[in-house]
């Protein structure tokens, strides 16, 4: 099968980052900066590297994804409705009563969704309970868990990374959206995070540090990793910035969950399209 | 024999039980998997890891991390058992339990030793008072504690044929073997242990045998008790407590805090049908601490001579 050329995935970031903003926008609710920042990852993710069928969302053999920072949905779901997971007008519908698209991603809601995520910290046990049962059951399907850096901060993190070197599950691959922004403010100041690749690869991680909003190092890098069946679980750490792509909402805390206006909307579908710079 | 007659002269712990229980399940069933959290030993899962380590994992000492993990196994269609003591399956695990286990209604087993008071010399840190309390209020959550060796067996057997998150709560210490090999539990159907029209009496876990001595007390002066195994407190065997509504008065008896546990969910139904009187023994909203295993029972009243008087009394209003 011919692989999405880069040219081709950086013109699908465009429309991920457009469609993304588009729901919250509609919504008038959600959480723009961490869909921007992950935007370029997920966009290699669903329409490069992983095994899946939106006609058959839950084929036993497919990759799986774990959106472990469960509030940046909207970039998730961007991708599940431009891939066909579910009909493109359900981004009009984004946290509203019976919508698959859930304030926080709902596996019984919506198709594509491998585990419900929300509470912070938690998604990368449930992806290493999935590539273990892989490895058990002798199957070749992998696992990929987005964190964002702040969870980081929550212990059962490294948790679930023993467990995933314990049983060298080389099925996995971990993702670390470092856009150094959470809540309260610089990562770096609410609680540093530190070098979070030292700290993984100290863990037993086989790590990367790369800039992820460069589709060439994003692809570069998946196709390195995924091909190194090493008994290590890897983990690429993603400089990233919170709100890529939309100047205004770059590296400003206050943009994490807040919804634009009819003239911020304009204003970001525009420089969006313009593509990254 | 009826159970009244029976002399108590065995007793198992329910850890037990679900110790022989799994392994059973696990060769039967390769997807039944144990999640140990470093504490296989006192939680009798030794067995099935020598037996069936493919099926083992064993995460050290995190729980929190253990139930996910188990979410994430139960997707790809196992059917995991997270073994670990009742105070961290329901409280240091609780939301974990709550968010990717009964949230997305995957089908996980949290079985627990350590239920209630039986952890008795480790002190009030290790006694679960409240936790068949905390996990009654997840939607999508069974809650199980079987009364001795021989009816765990079967809850647990049954909690692996049912689909959906189960909380299983066990005995550390031994308690009586009160049931016959062969007898039949069904989760969320109250086992009658006797009939009667004086007063009712509906126990579970390890107080089951205590409300059957009470009951022989009563019987013998004459006072005719209706007796229940109330087993599964999630879903509540509501035919059951109307039964008993019907006689009006009502004992519960439970080693777990009156709050919000058997007594609680009894009581629910009761003022829900605006008919009949309960009174709720159990721990009465204390921490325990360390003593023997009695000596907790008695300072909170969850004795034979508590439930008599008890009964006495109500039928003396």
């Amino acid at each position: 099968m011919r692989k999405t050329s880069v040219e081709e995935l950086k013109q699908l970031a465009i429309k991920m980052r457009q469609t993304a903003l588009t729901m919250i926008y509609k919504a008038q609710s959600g959480h723009p900066g961490g869909s921007l920042s992950a935007a370029d990852l997920m966009t290699a993710l669903y329409f490069r590297e992983m095994n899946v069928d939106p006609n058959n969302p839950t084929w036993e053999d497919r990759d799986r994804f774990v959106l472990s920072k469960g509030h940046a949905c909207p970039i998730q779901y961007a991708a599940l409705a431009l891939r066909g997971f579910v009909p493109y007008e359900a981004i009009y519908t984004l946290r509203q009563y019976g919508s698959p698209f859930q304030g926080h991603p709902d596996m019984k809601k919506c198709p594509g969704i491998d585990i419900s995520t929300g509470s912070l910290g938690q998604g990368l046990s449930c992806a290493v309970g999935m590539a273990l049962a892989g490895k058990r059951d002798r199957k070749e399907y992998r696992v990929f868990c987005l964190l964002g850096d702040g969870e980081c901060q929550e212990g059962q993190i490294w948790e679930a990374v023993q467990t995933a070197v314990k049983y060298q599950l080389d099925n996995l691959f971990i993702f670390v959206d470092y856009n150094n922004l959470q809540i309260d403010g610089f990562c770096h100041e609410v609680m540093p995070l530190l070098d979070l690749e030292k700290k993984f690869e100290a863990f037993g991680c086989e790590t990367r540090y790369i800039n992820g909003h460069s589709m060439e190092q994003i692809v570069e890098t998946l196709d390195e990793i995924t091909l190194n069946k090493n008994g290590k679980p890897k983990c690429v750490i993603l400089e990233t910035v919170k709100g890529k792509g939309v100047s205004y909402m770059e590296n400003v805390a206050e943009w994490h969950g807040i919804a634009p206006n009819d003239e911020e909307y304009e204003r970001a579908m525009e420089e969006i399209a313009r593509g990254l710079q | 024999m009826s159970i009244l007659e029976k002399d108590i002269v065995i007793k198992k712990a329910t850890r037990e039980a679900f110790g022989d229980e799994i392994v059973k399940l696990g060769k039967e069933n390769k997807n039944i998997y144990v999640i140990d959290v470093d504490i296989a030993k006192s939680c009798k899962t030794t067995k099935f890891i020598k037996e069936l380590p493919d099926q083992h994992i064993n995460v050290g000492i995190a729980e929190q991390n253990a139930a996910g993990l188990a979410a994430g196994l139960a997707t790809t269609g196992k059917i995991p058992f997270v073994s670990t003591y009742a105070v961290f399956g329901s409280l240091r695990m609780a939301e974990q339990i709550r968010q990717e286990i009964c949230y997305p209604n995957l089908n996980v087993k949290i079985a627990c030793s350590h239920g209630g008071l039986t952890p008795a010399n480790d002190g009030g840190s290790h006694q679960a008072i409240e936790d068949m309390g905390v996990l009654r209020t997840f939607p999508n959550m069974t809650v199980i504690m079987g009364a001795d060796y021989y009816s765990t067996r079967k809850l647990v057997e049954q909690a692996a044929h049912m689909y959906g998150p189960v909380y299983l709560r066990f005995t550390r210490d031994a308690v009586p073997v009160i049931y016959d090999e062969h007898e039949e539990f069904t989760i969320g159907k109250a086992k009658k242990i006797k009939d009667g029209e004086d007063i009712a009496i509906i126990a579970n876990g390890d107080t089951v045998w205590l409300a059957i001595e009470a009951t022989k007390q009563l019987e013998a002066k004459g006072i005719s008790v209706k007796l229940f195994d109330m087993h599964t407190i999630k879903p509540l065997d509501r035919e059951a407590v109307l039964e008993c509504i019907d006689i009006g008065n009502i004992i519960t008896v439970e080693d777990h805090n009156i709050l919000n546990g058997l007594g609680s969910a009894v009581c629910e139904v009761v003022a829900e049908e605006g008919k009949g009187i309960v009174r709720r023994i159990g721990v009465q909203d204390q921490f325990g601490q360390s003593a023997p295993y009695q000596k907790l029972l008695e300072l909170n009243g969850i004795t034979v001579e508590n439930i008599v008087a008890k009964a006495t009394e109500l039928l003396q209003k």
